[in-house]
Formats: structure tokens, sequence, C-alpha cells
């Protein structure tokens, strides 16, 4: 498969200009869609009738002398867990069977301002609860760098899209690593916001204290400029932060001069981190350092309690989000004798395995007698990483380390123990605690051929440095056959 | 049964009943509690949501001001602590449910340790706390007993789900169930009198869960059960009533009392169980994590405190001192539970009786239109009673005409042909009717004093309801007492 040209950037200054109409640029993409995605199986639904209808608009729009937005004319792979009026939005999962929302997500609303194209609703593990998109009760997308392996998840297929060219940019949702990870294994720019930056009005709720919607794209530059699209605050999340969005791609080129950069320790040394992929990061540190960022180990002591404090906050809030799909209004229904057995029997039959085990583990968690011992002692620990990251950014500018543990695995290799699928959210998950930004970027690969991804962090609302050392890291990175 | 009656009867006065309530009310603002659908009673079904009362995916509740300007209204003149507060997820299954979970407040209430003083009483009942929460949607069970497990189906109306609540939780400090019923009245009042929620029994604006035990003063309390169904005052009066016999009968025949929730069957005139504590839900409250804390902060407080109005029992204070009565009178407390209280001080301070003006308050002014009365002409139509232009009979005919003509007292009088009788002309029909009934009057004399009532109806119907209620009384007696 040949993927069409340019960087989402490149395609909107085209199709801005003039020189490359908007129509051409979503034929090209559901050319290499036609030609690929029978095999990747990125997508849960492709639009193309209604994103050859929004590049027809634009094209009309160019030619009347407007500016359609910054992303005029890019195609964007849309999560399906990310609502769309009138078009099925099914989270991967039987239980949304025939729903069709009756509004837009304040993303999709903020894409379509900013010139961008929905080219289709991609594929994730269910309820976006995994980690390699094999959970998804409509079968697991495919790695494009090697169809024998996971792209990842929960956000597989945004990252597959955007890694095989059929889409210039995706939309994903991060609630412990959901973006960033799927980037890292399929090779590709991953980021998500600070908690609150972007809204969640429309994102089908997942931990909702975790959950975050962003980019995914081939080039940094790329992933700043559809955040800046769709960052800023919105009256219908509550949680929306209201402050004004600084430019955080006009300083992308000034380099890492001064930075302070702190290596953490405990995500360096996590348990299962793969040497090779261990050796990427390392050199992506050492490619920091020659361009001038100042850089030192730190210990962040209480993100090694992390994973355990969410996997006890995120089943918690996840069983209560997940209690609406009853049967009763919208979605699949199994009918019953009673209102009690149609719940069963509807919850029984449209949520899988590992939504299952969620909403038993949340439900244990959250029960009278276990509050303090779980879910309250899960919170302390939040609060224990939130102060110790905050102590880092006192002396650093941002963080790095590996952003999965591996590179993309085969099929099958952890869906057998839950723990084993769980441990490759280790590095991410602190950020999702403590809602900090933290980015994925493509640097090299393994022994195996397999794109590593290193991670950045920032404190909240750090986006700016946070994308600059990207940017750097970037720069720095051994160039692929295929990479852009 | 009758033992059993009798038991109760015997060892009542030992036993004391406790009483705590909980109390719903809707608050009257002009959106929902999360979204910007109409709160509004009496719609079409289903027509007044939106995704996020319906709870659809994706959707995110975000709190209405003016419900917190209104729970934070009661809650100051209930003299409640305003605080730092937050939302809870309480967690349960009903198709009424559109989330599946209530969004309430658990631990951090906005309102806490208030105060409510009774008006006859005067006793002060505690307010535990007075919290937020949304309303859930109504449900029709259609056919079988028009409950959820045997219907043939159920029909769910959404446009009350997300409709904002405050629960006003009262302390144990009730003991009776008149206190119940006052107590109602009156948050009732300052429900209304702060605008927070027009408090309508009978459309389930104000709803009330009663929690009845039963104890011997100076012993712990007993073990609780909490009343649902309460649908008027009258019921929650016979509720409790009903409740604490059957607890004492328990007691007394060598049983326990067992915690549960109880249904108010109105039409049999008892509770039933409903579900026993061990079959009480586990609401798993958590922390709701689509909402930030809501903190008012001081400024805010004062402003509330500000615009905070006259309250119903600084206005019977206000109202009783003027008349020269107890703030405790009935009349008193009607008043301003109509809200005449106004009406009633001008006509007084405009030379009204006062005594007339609060009977008139009392027993004539019990329509709407009332409030709109000059307080002039009320003073005007009293200073006739008080000069015998008017029988008290007369005044009444008059007042309601001034309610719904607006018409002075004077001329409603005259065209009515009011005229007070002169004592001549009263003393002859008196001694008429007296001679047209010989027998009775003979009995009347001997001392069958019920007669009394025959004497005087027999003059109202001769002289067409002229005649003092009053002096024809006195003028019988006098002749019976010559006779």
């Amino acid at each position: 498969m040949t993927p069409p040209p340019g960087t989402a950037l490149d395609i909107a200054a085209a199709v801005r200009a003039g020189e490359r109409p908007a129509a051409a640029v979503v034929d090209e993409h559901i050319a290499a869609i036609a030609a690929g995605e029978g095999e990747i199986h990125a997508f849960n639904l492709v639009l193309a009738e209604e994103a050859r209808q929004a590049a027809v608009a634009i094209d009309r729009r160019v030619a009347a002398g407007e500016d359609p937005g910054p992303l005029a004319g890019v195609p964007v792979a849309l999560k399906d867990n990310i609502c769309t009026e009138g078009i099925p939005t099914t989270c991967s999962s039987r239980i949304l069977e025939g729903w069709r929302p009756p509004y837009d997500a304040t993303v999709v609303e903020r894409l379509a301002d900013a010139g961008a194209i929905v080219i289709g609703k991609t594929n994730l593990d269910e309820f976006a609860m995994g980690s390699s998109t094999e959970n998804s009760a409509f079968g697991p997308t495919r790695n494009p760098r090697d169809t024998g392996r996971v792209p990842g998840g929960s956000s597989g297929g945004s990252a597959a899209a955007v890694a095989a060219g059929f889409a210039g940019l995706g939309l994903g949702s991060d609630t412990g690593g959901s973006i960033r990870q799927p980037a890292a294994l399929c090779g590709v720019v991953g980021m998500k916001p600070t908690y609150g930056r972007v809204s969640r009005y429309g994102l089908v709720a997942f931990a909702s204290s975790l959950d975050q919607i962003g980019p995914l794209s081939r080039t940094v530059a790329d992933a700043a400029a559809l955040y800046q699209a769709i960052a800023g605050h919105d009256p219908r999340d509550a949680t929306s932060i209201p402050e004004p969005v600084p430019d955080v791609s006009a300083g992308l080129a000034e380099g890492v001069a001064g930075m302070r950069v702190g290596v953490v320790t405990e995500l360096c040394e996590a348990e299962g981190i793969q040497p090779d992929v261990m050796a990427r990061v390392r050199e992506a540190i050492d490619a920091l350092e020659g361009a001038g960022a100042k850089v030192e180990e730190v210990s962040v002591p209480a993100v090694i309690y992390g994973l355990t404090a969410y996997y006890l906050i995120n089943p918690a809030e996840a069983s209560s989000n997940l209690a609406r799909y009853d049967g009763v209004r919208y979605g699949l229904r199994v009918d019953a004798p009673t209102t009690g057995e149609m719940y069963d029997r509807t919850r029984t039959a449209g949520f899988g395995a590992e939504v299952e085990r969620r909403i038993m583990l949340g439900t244990y968690a959250l029960s009278a007698g276990y509050y303090d011992a779980f879910y309250g002692k899960a919170q302390r620990v939040r609060t224990l990483i939130i102060r110790d990251l905050d102590a880092a950014y006192e002396r650093f500018d941002v963080l790095v380390g590996p952003t999965a543990p591996s590179t993309a695995f085969p099929f099958g290799a952890k869906t057998a123990d839950p723990l084993t699928m769980y441990l490759n959210d280790v590095c991410t998950i602190p950020s999702n605690l403590s809602g900090h930004p933290a980015v994925s970027i493509p640097f090299g690969t393994g022994d195996d051929g397999l794109p590593v991804g290193v991670q950045v962090m920032a404190p909240a609302l750090g986006e700016a440095a946070m994308f600059r050392a990207a940017a750097a890291v970037e720069a720095a990175a051994p160039q692929g056959e295929d990479d852009a | 049964m009758s033992t059993a009656t009798n038991g109760t009867t015997a060892t009542a006065t030992a036993w004391e009943t406790v009483i705590g309530l909980e109390v719903h009310a809707e608050l009257a603002t002009r959106t929902k509690l999360f979204c910007g659908c109409p709160n509004r009673f009496g719609d079409e079904p289903n027509t007044n949501v939106c995704p996020v009362c319906l709870g659809l995916p994706g959707s995110l509740p975000v709190l209405n001001e003016q419900a917190v300007t209104l729970a934070m209204r009661l809650g100051r003149a209930l003299r409640c602590e305003v605080r730092r507060s937050i939302f809870a997820r309480k967690n349960y299954f009903y198709p009424d449910m559109p989330k599946n979970y209530q969004i309430s407040q658990y631990d951090l209430p906005i309102n806490v340790e208030g105060r409510l003083e009774l008006p006859r009483s005067g006793s002060i009942v505690g307010i535990e706390r007075a919290h937020i929460e949304e309303d859930t949607g109504k449900s029709t069970h259609v056919g079988g007993g028009g409950r959820i497990h045997d219907a043939g189906y159920s029909l769910v109306d959404y446009n009350r789900a997300g409709v904002p609540l405050l629960e006003i939780v009262s302390k144990p400090d009730l003991r009776s169930a008149e206190d119940a019923r006052a107590y109602v009245s009156e948050l009732r009042a300052i429900l209304l009198a702060t605008g927070a929620s027009d408090a309508k029994m009978e459309e389930g604006s104000l709803r009330v869960d009663a929690n009845v035990s039963i104890h011997r003063p100076g012993e712990p309390f007993g073990t609780r059960c909490e009343i649902k169904n309460l649908n008027s005052l009258r019921s929650l009066g016979r509720a409790i009533e009903y409740e604490a016999r059957r607890q004492i009968e328990l007691i007394d025949s060598g049983e326990a009392v067992r915690q549960e929730t109880r249904h108010w069957n109105e039409d049999e005139g008892r509770t039933g169980t409903l579900r026993t504590k061990e079959e009480a839900e586990d609401y798993r409250y958590f922390p709701e994590p689509d909402l930030v804390p809501l903190d008012p902060g001081d400024e805010w407080i004062g402003r509330i405190d500000a615009e905070l109005p006259v309250l119903p029992a600084a206005r019977r204070t206000a109202l009783a001192d003027a008349a020269g009565v107890a703030p405790n009178a009935p009349a008193v407390a009607i008043a301003v539970e109509r809200r005449l209280d106004s009406l009633a001080l001008a006509a007084i301070a405009a030379g009204g009786d006062p005594a007339r003006v609060l009977t008139h308050v009392e027993h004539n002014l019990a329509v709407e239109a009332a409030k709109a009365l000059d307080p002039a002409s009320l003073a005007a139509l009293v200073s006739m009673e008080t000069a015998s232009e008017l029988t008290a009979t007369q005044a009444k005919d008059v007042l309601a005409e001034m309610v719904a003509t607006g018409d002075d007292p004077a001329a409603i009088a005259k065209a009515k042909g009011y005229e007070a009788m002169d004592a001549d002309e009263l003393a002859a029909a008196v001694d008429q009717v007296i001679a047209a009934n010989p027998g009775q009057w003979a009995r009347f004399v001997e001392g069958e004093a019920k007669l009394m009532g025959f004497f005087v109806g027999e003059v109202m119907k001769a002289t067409r309801g002229q005649a003092d209620g009053k002096a024809v009384t006195a003028l019988v007696r006098e002749r019976a007492r010559a006779a």
C-alpha cells in the first residue's frame, strides 16, 4: 500500500492554497483504505460518502476565497467511542448495537471548525478497556508495521489508520495510556493532553477522572496542530479548564537548549521493560543532551504504586459509568420476563469478558466496608503521585522515559493473563493519575525491527514545553524506510 | 383485638414516639439541575429531555447555578452552615434512573447543622443536612398490582429526570404526629417564603419520608422504620400514629422491631414491609468525577443572607405583637401560612380591631384573591362591625364581595340592604318567635339549654339574617330569666 503523500500540515497548506482539492485528498485516502483495510481492520465504519461531501464543501469555500481552517481537508480517523450525530458509535461493543447518537462530541465540532474531515470511526478495545485492541467485539486491528502483531490499544484503530496512511490524523482517548501506547507500537506520535484541556463532552465515559481525548499523527507538528484545534474551554464539560490555550506550534523549532530534562528512574526500571526498548530511550535522552538540554536522573517514588491505584480507580468509575447500558432506553436489549432478568441477559450478552471483569472489580472496590481499603486508599496514592511529580517538576521542565515496556507483541501473547496485559500501561498511567500531559514519539526500532516510543511528560498545562522536547526527540530519531 | 388495643392504651403513656423526617423539595429553577431542559410539571411525557438528562453515552452534567442559589437560600433560612461540598454518585438500578446512578451529595453536603422552630409549640427541631440531588424519571407500571414486579409493562417519563431536589433531613427531634405535621407545614412555609420550591405535595414537588421509632423517655431510641409513600400531611400523621402503635404492640407482645423500609397504604390505613435491612441496597457512593467541588465562599453566602426575605417565624412575631396575642395563636400561624400577615398588619395599623381582623384572616379569607384586598377597606369593614352596623354574618358576606369586586364595604352593605336592626325591632322579632313556639319556650325556660340554637335560628330566619346573633342570644336569655 502506498500512503498518500505529506504530513497533515502539508495537506492543509496545499488545500488552503487551492493547490490540492480536498476532494482529491479524500479520494486518495479512500483508495488507501480500500487497498489496505481488509488486512488491517482499523475501522468499524468508513464514512466515504460523508467525507467526500465534506471535502466538496471545503473546496467550495476555498474557491470562494474563504479559509476553511488550519486543518483544511485533512482526513481524521475518529475513535469509535466519540459521538457523531446520526452515525453509529459503538465503543466496539455489542451493547450499543443500533445506537446513533443524537449529537456530536465537542471535538467533532471543533474538527469541523478547523476544516478537518472525519473519514471513519476506528476500532478499539471494547469501551477502551485494553492495550491491544484484541478486546473489540468486532475483531482485532492489525499493526501495519507487522500484521502478525497487535497495534496496541485501546486506540489501536486510530493508531493503525494513521500509521497505514488511511488518515492524516487520528483522535484517540487515553485513560491509562490508550493513545500513547498504540502510538509507540505503531510508530506514530500520540499525545494525551492535560486533564480538562480537551472537552470530554461526547466521549463515551470509561473512567471519567482519567479520560482525555488526544491526537495521533505522523509528526509532532501535526499532533501539536490537532491538539491546538481541539483544546480549549467547553461549558458543556464541568471539568474543562477555562484558561485560554497558548500557541504550542510556534516554538516547536526552538530546540531544547537549557531545558531541564528529568529521566524518571522508576519508569526506566519498571517491571518488564525490554532492554532494546530501553536502549532506544537512552539514545533519545543522549540526543536531547546533545541538543543542549540539562539531563539528570530523578526519582519519583510513588509512581511504582500507579498501576495498583489505577486498577482500583479505573474499574470503580467504569462500573458506575457502564451501569446505564441496561437495555431500557437504547442499544441492545435481550427481553426477559422481569426487568431484573432483562438487565442480566442484556448485559451478559452485550459485554465482553474484560468489560465484565472491570465492572466486577469496580463494584467490589466501591462496596460498603471495602471503599476505604480500596477506592479510598487508591485516591490517597493518587495524591502521593501528584505530590511526587510536582516535586520533580520543581526541578525539571519535562520528564522522559519509555512509553511501553515492549514493541508490538503477537496476537494472543498477553490475553491469557490480564495482569500481563495491564503491565503494558505501567509507564503511561502516572500521567493519567496526575492529570498531566504526555506524548509518545517514535524513536527507532527494537531488535525485532518494530517501533519504539519515547515518552515525554510535562506538568499540568505544560504542553508547549512538552511538544518542544518531543520535536527535538523526533529530529534526532533514526529515519526508518517509511517514516514521513 | 380489643385486648391488644386495651394493652396499647394502658402502656402507651410510657412509650414516646421518636420521629425524624426526610423531606424532598423540588427546587423552583427555570431549568434542570445539570442541563438546559425546562423544569416544568405536567408537560407531555418525554418532551423536556436531552442527551444529558437522558444519561446518553458521552453526555456530561453541568451544575445549575440557580439550583445552588435556591439550596443555599433554604439552607440559610434554616440557619444551616453552608460549606464546601462535593457531589457523589449513588449507584442502583431502576428503569426511571437514566444513568443507573443518581447524582447526589453524600459525606459533604452543602447545608449542615440548621434548626427549625415549630410555630405552635415553639420547640426547636435540628436540621442535620439539606443537600442537592437530581430527581428520577417517573414510572407507570401497567397491569398487575401497579408495582414493577408484577406489571405487564412499564412506561417511563423522563421529564422529571434531572429536576433539582433538596433533601432536607431533620434530626430525630419530633415526638408526635402533630409535631411532624407542624414541621412539614413550617418547612413548606419557609420553602415558599424563600422561593426555593413551590412545595406542592399533591404534585409531588414536596415529598416526605418518616423515620419512626419508639422508646421510653430516658432510654436509647428504639429500632427505626422508614415510612415511604406519604403524599399528604394527613397521610403523614396517620402513618406515624399507625406505625408507633404497631411497634408498641410488637414490643408489648415480646417481639422486636426489625429495621426496614415500609410502605404506607392510604386506603388500608396501614404500613407494610417494602424491604428489610438485609435487603437494603449498597449504593456504592463515590465522588462524582464529572463535577468539581462546590465552594460558594463567604461573598456568595453573604449575598444570599442579604437577600433573604423575612421568614415565617419573624412574621408571626410581628403580627402577634401588633395584634396583642401570643405568637403561637392559631390565627397568627394561619395568617402567615396564607401570606395574609402583611394585609392583617396594615389593617390593624389602619385602625381595625385586631381580634376581628385576625378572625377574618383565619376564617373568611381562604382564597388566593384575598392577598389583593385593600387593608384600609378591611379596617373599614371591621370598624362597621365594631360599631354594630354589621353583624358577623353580614360582615362575612360583605368581605366575600369585597374580595370578588374590590368595592368599598359601606357600598356593598348598602347594596345588600344590610342595615343593623334597631333594638326595638329586634326585641319585637324575638317576642314574636317566642309567642309562635310556646311548647319549645316552656322547655327552654325549664332548662333545656340546647333549644337556644332553635330560637336564635328562628329569629335569624324571621329577620333574613339581619339580626346580630350575639344580641339575639342575649335577648332570649333575658326573656327566659324574666319568665
